[in-house]
């Protein structure tokens, strides 16, 4: 799964006077595509927009998981029922390993995961949406996961060296996610006449959102120049959401199913697809927490951190019990 | 927030004749907990045959600052290489 940065960032230019010299071999290195490690010296701007951009796919892999959770128990059968259970553990996993990514750079976890829960932070509008019927996962492994891989790829050669060597982890597991999603959309697409129209409600509905993904047009994302010349984010957004358009129309074709857009068409010329407004002011609402299922996300969230505290006490009270009879 | 739990390191053995590779963290009470979150987290598909875990905390960094007087030093002293070395083509086994 992944976020892109929405916050308003301000203090992306402001580098201290002394910082100068070391500020000038930090920018030598990232544009020579070096890698930045955590105890090398960096701008507190370039710090505070990796927190910012990794804990907000953190939070995004781990809310992921509600959606899909919706459906576990009812599963078609046990098969797809493994399935699912597996990509949902992989999306923890991959929280896992972004959430250590951005501990690296001075933020503990617990702070990122009340930032979440006074929603201070940010995670993916995608998952602000309901899963209706079971062709939505699918729709989200096939369309979602699809986005997100897209998203993904690129940031393997990203410059800060832990969200580089997470992400690689994450992309290895990621294509999994996809090729079930499509092989569960094909089996509905090819099954009952109920099934396949199951099958286009669900395309229909995560369509656009998935577009969404890929954040606002570049013209209205200010600080993508400065994390592409930091190398934090190395395509436009919407470069990715082309090329994403271009891979994915020829496979909903082969599903036999009708991308829900009229303006969609092939551009001999552009040697890509044309395709229709997206509606911008509900993506700035759902960013703004006014998602169908917003409220129940957080509120599911907070309610996981909450009512499981006594087992984090137990585990450190045991701990502290134990190693203290050790000392004795 | 005042309970959080400790970072543990992780190194993985992807099998048998490799040494154990670091390949990320996990927070954990205890020991065992660090060791069984490292399983759960690290190695789903196959990727080790042993794990090891050590407390974050323990492990002792050289600093970037002082890379030059630690590591530039090996930079002329090429005499450490069998390449520095010309050895005529005829000679064999060398």
């Amino acid at each position: 799964m992944y976020t892109v940065s929405l916050s308003p960032e301000t203090d992306l230019h402001i580098v201290a006077a002394d910082d100068t010299q070391r500020n000038a071999v930090f920018e030598a290195k990232v544009a020579d595509d070096q890698f930045i490690e955590p105890k090398d010296w960096m701008p507190d701007a370039y710090r505070k927009t990796l927190i910012r951009q990794i804990s907000q796919h953190a939070h995004s892999e781990i809310v992921g998981m509600l959606p899909e959770g919706n459906w576990l128990t009812r599963a078609p059968s046990l098969r797809r029922k493994a399935i699912l259970l597996a990509k949902i553990q992989d999306e923890c996993g991959h929280g896992l390993y972004l959430y250590s990514a951005a501990e690296t750079l001075g933020i503990s976890r617990d702070d990122m995961t009340e930032a979440l829960h006074q929603g201070r932070a940010k995670y993916s509008t995608i998952f602000n949406y309901p899963t209706l019927t079971w062709a939505d996962m699918g729709a989200i492994g096939w369309l979602v996961d699809g986005a997100a891989i897209l998203n993904q790829v690129p940031l393997q050669r990203t410059s800060y060296g832990p969200y580089a060597r997470a992400m690689v982890r994450i992309c290895k597991e990621e294509s999994f996610h996809q090729r079930q999603g499509y092989e569960s959309m094909m089996v509905l697409a090819q099954g009952t006449e109920g099934q396949r129209r199951m099958a286009q409600d669900a395309l229909n509905r995560w369509w656009w959102p998935s577009l969404m993904m890929f954040g606002p047009p570049d013209d209205q994302s200010p600080n993508s120049a400065q994390s592409m010349r930091w190398r934090i984010k190395r395509d436009s957004n919407d470069a990715l959401r082309q090329k994403f358009v271009d891979v994915t129309v020829p496979q909903a074709q082969a599903l036999g199913l009708t991308i829900p857009d009229p303006d969609l068409k092939w551009n001999e010329t552009r040697n890509a697809y044309d395709y229709g407004a997206i509606d911008w002011a509900e993506f700035h609402a759902v960013v703004r927490g006014e998602g169908p299922v917003a409220k129940e996300r957080l509120a599911a969230r907070i309610d996981a951190w909450e009512s499981n505290a006594w087992v984090r006490d137990a585990a450190l009270a045991h701990e502290a019990k134990r190693s203290q009879r050790k000392a004795a | 927030m005042t309970n959080a739990l400790p970072l543990w390191e992780v190194f993985v053995r992807a099998k048998n004749g490799l040494a154990h590779k670091h390949v990320g963290s996990v927070h954990a009470a205890d020991p065992r907990m660090a060791l069984e979150a490292a399983r759960d987290v690290y190695t789903r598909r196959m990727e080790g045959v042993s794990l090891w875990v050590l407390p974050s905390a323990s492990i002792i960094a050289s600093d970037p600052g002082e890379s030059p007087s630690l590591f530039d030093p090996a930079e002329d002293k090429i005499y450490r290489h069998p390449t520095f070395y010309i050895v005529p083509d005829n000679i064999k086994h060398i």
